[in-house]
């Protein structure tokens, strides 16, 4: 199985059993997980607001979300009546199923360093530690988060309401903007690693901290991303989409009952795709030091506890930072995240280049010298031109 | 740092302290001239202190109190006057809890507690009765089936408003409260105000304190 996630060679019935397992596992972790990240979030953020938070359902709350699943579950099944039947009841399903699709690809555990590949062995197989590992890892994670778009835009449109409708298209907006960035930052890492399948990522950063991309491409690329993704996972500062003070929920207010839930459910559970996402592409992955030779059970707590780091970074990000403006959202985006990250994925090309054809070292970085000064002083010339035309309209009017 | 110095703030916020109250499992004290339902009382000896003068009912601008007063029976009165508070009933789906009528009262008889958890499943339940209102032998609120009580809600529920600011001024300084109540007797000053009896126990006149700084 391991090097042949396309079942090339048939398929037996352990390769099912085994693959059957891995889905229920990954399946159930994640609604767990998703369970728990609700309550974390709650109670992180009322511990950075000096308050209690959700401390009654179970033990610290923690039945809390569960209590919350079981109200959805018996309210009311609301449908407007200017909505899209149709549309209006698949755009909940969009956004679940790619929430959980993403989370297949990636490598939650697993010893790489040293010769091992990173397989463990189970019913006489070996077999990696994620649902799938096929070739187009990463191109798979930025198709669903590019389809998981269209949930939130259909049921915005669907909605027949003019909330929604304003909630879906800055979403649509929001999330063309920042794919751009998200794109390009996860293509350094693939330039590093040669690669596109997930697995060949984690291996190619195992090795000691210097071997992770977050050092090796050099901390930018990784800044554009977490920026990115939480434009992109619609969550305070960049969450617009909702904007409970003016658009009452944004894209899911004449959403009620289950279906609400399930956007709810995809929400979280992005950010807990994303946050994996992070880990596989910068912190390499399930990486760490193991312990007591047990080599199955140290890479999966250091996967989880670097996933945890994150799902904190996203809390706090919320707890401090006001939501955007929208020409702000914009600005950020399309002015200062490409431009940098263009740059970044150009310079990290050229030094590939250079190491693999062997280029004269002052020719290629004077190059790269000169694009950035061409680049940086057209983007400038051109921000000025549009401030002095924006200007001029407000003087018009 | 800029940008990041929110981001050091809500962190130190973690190691703060909670400034939540869980308001039913805990509750915090309430001011001592906290408006809550009213409660009618009674002289040590039990008499009750309604006179029937209508005078609650006249201030009240909400129109919720309703009384009636009668001639107390020359066998066995109920108050130590003439007459009596024969009806008495306050409805608490108007009431306003502004007090006018704790002011309005000449006999200090009905006063606020500190008790304002009850709601009702019906209208009746919310109009108040004398039944309800007088307090028991001990000198303490009746609980109503529907009232919401935590232990020592009731301790040191009834008022004395009237008695301790006239014309709302709280710095007055002089007799606090000038009849025994049952169950509390005569009420103690409250801060910034000195009991007339204690003055007049030791021999000194209120005079000598001169009169109150006005606050207001």
């Amino acid at each position: 199985m391991t090097g042949d996630p396309l079942y090339i060679d048939g398929v037996d019935l352990t390769d099912l059993g085994i693959m059957a397992v891995k889905v229920l596992v990954a399946f159930t972790f994640l609604l767990v997980a998703t369970m728990f990240m609700v309550w974390f979030e709650r109670k992180l953020i009322s511990d950075m607001q000096n308050r209690i938070g959700p401390n009654v359902a179970g033990p610290w709350g923690l039945l809390q979300t569960f209590a919350d699943g079981v109200k959805f579950f018996f309210k009311e099944d609301l449908r407007p009546e200017n909505a899209d039947p149709l549309v209006f009841r698949l755009a909940p399903y969009i956004s679940a199923v790619t929430a959980f699709l993403s989370f297949a690809v990636v490598p939650i555990g697993g010893s790489f360093g040293g010769g091992s590949s990173g397989t463990v062995t189970i019913f006489g197989r070996e077999t990696f530690l994620q649902v799938a590992d096929p070739p187009i890892g990463i191109l798979l994670l930025l198709a669903m988060s590019s389809i998981a778009v269209y949930g939130v835009m259909l049921a915005g449109w669907a909605s027949g309401s003019k909330y929604p409708l304003i909630g879906s298209v800055r979403a649509s907006a929001q999330a063309i903007s920042y794919e751009a960035a998200l794109g390009m930052a996860t293509v350094v890492v693939v330039i590093l690693a040669g690669t596109l399948s997930t697995h060949g990522i984690v291996a190619a950063q195992s090795g000691g901290f210097s071997r992770w991309f977050l050092v090796s491409s050099g901390i930018v690329p990784f800044i554009v991303f977490l920026i990115a993704a939480t434009a992109e996972l619609n969550r305070p500062p960049f969450d617009l989409v909702e904007a409970e003070q003016e658009l009452v929920g944004g894209f899911h207010t004449e959403y009620s009952s289950i279906r609400f839930a399930l956007f709810f459910l995809a929400e979280f559970m992005n950010v807990i795709t994303m946050s994996a996402i992070m880990v596989t592409l910068f912190f390499g992955g399930p990486a760490g030091p193991i312990f007591f030779g047990m080599t199955w059970f140290w890479p999966t707590v250091w996967f989880l506890l670097k996933v945890l780091a994150f799902l904190f970074v996203f809390v706090w990000f919320r707890a401090t930072l006001p939501r955007l403006r929208y020409d702000q959202l914009m600005h950020l985006g399309w002015k200062l995240l490409i431009p940098l990250i263009l740059f970044w994925l150009m310079f990290i090309s050229l030094k590939e280049l250079r190491a693999t054809h062997d280029w004269n070292w002052l020719a290629t970085y004077g190059a790269a010298f000169i694009a950035l000064a061409v680049g940086a002083s057209l983007l400038i010339a051109g921000l000025r031109a549009g401030d002095r035309a924006y200007q001029k309209e407000l003087e018009d009017v | 740092m800029g940008y990041l110095d929110g981001f050091k703030v809500t962190f130190m916020k973690l190691f703060e302290e909670r400034v939540t109250t869980e308001y039913p499992k805990e509750k915090r004290p309430k001011p001592p001239r906290f408006h809550g339902r009213h409660v009618l009382n009674r002289y040590e000896d039990g008499m009750e202190k309604c006179i029937g003068c209508e005078l609650c009912a006249g201030v009240c601008p909400a129109k919720c109190i309703y009384v009636r007063g009668a001639d107390n029976p020359e066998t066995e009165p109920v108050s130590p006057g003439e007459r009596y508070g024969y009806v008495y009933e306050i409805n608490y789906l108007r009431c306003i809890h502004c007090d006018l009528c704790v002011e309005a009262c000449p006999t200090e008889a009905i006063t606020e507690s500190k008790l304002f958890e009850f709601s009702f499943a019906n209208r009746s339940d919310a109009i108040y009765t004398k039944n309800e209102l007088v307090v028991d032998d001990e000198g303490l609120p009746q609980r109503q089936p529907w009232e919401l009580w935590h232990e020592g809600d009731d301790l040191a529920t009834s008022g004395w408003m009237r008695a301790t600011s006239p014309s709302g001024n709280p710095d007055y300084q002089n007799r606090v409260g000038w009849s025994g109540e049952l169950g509390y007797g005569t009420r103690k000053p409250e801060i910034g105000q000195r009991d007339i009896d204690d003055h007049e126990k030791n021999g000194n006149s209120p005079e000598e304190y001169g009169e109150s700084e006005d606050i207001r």
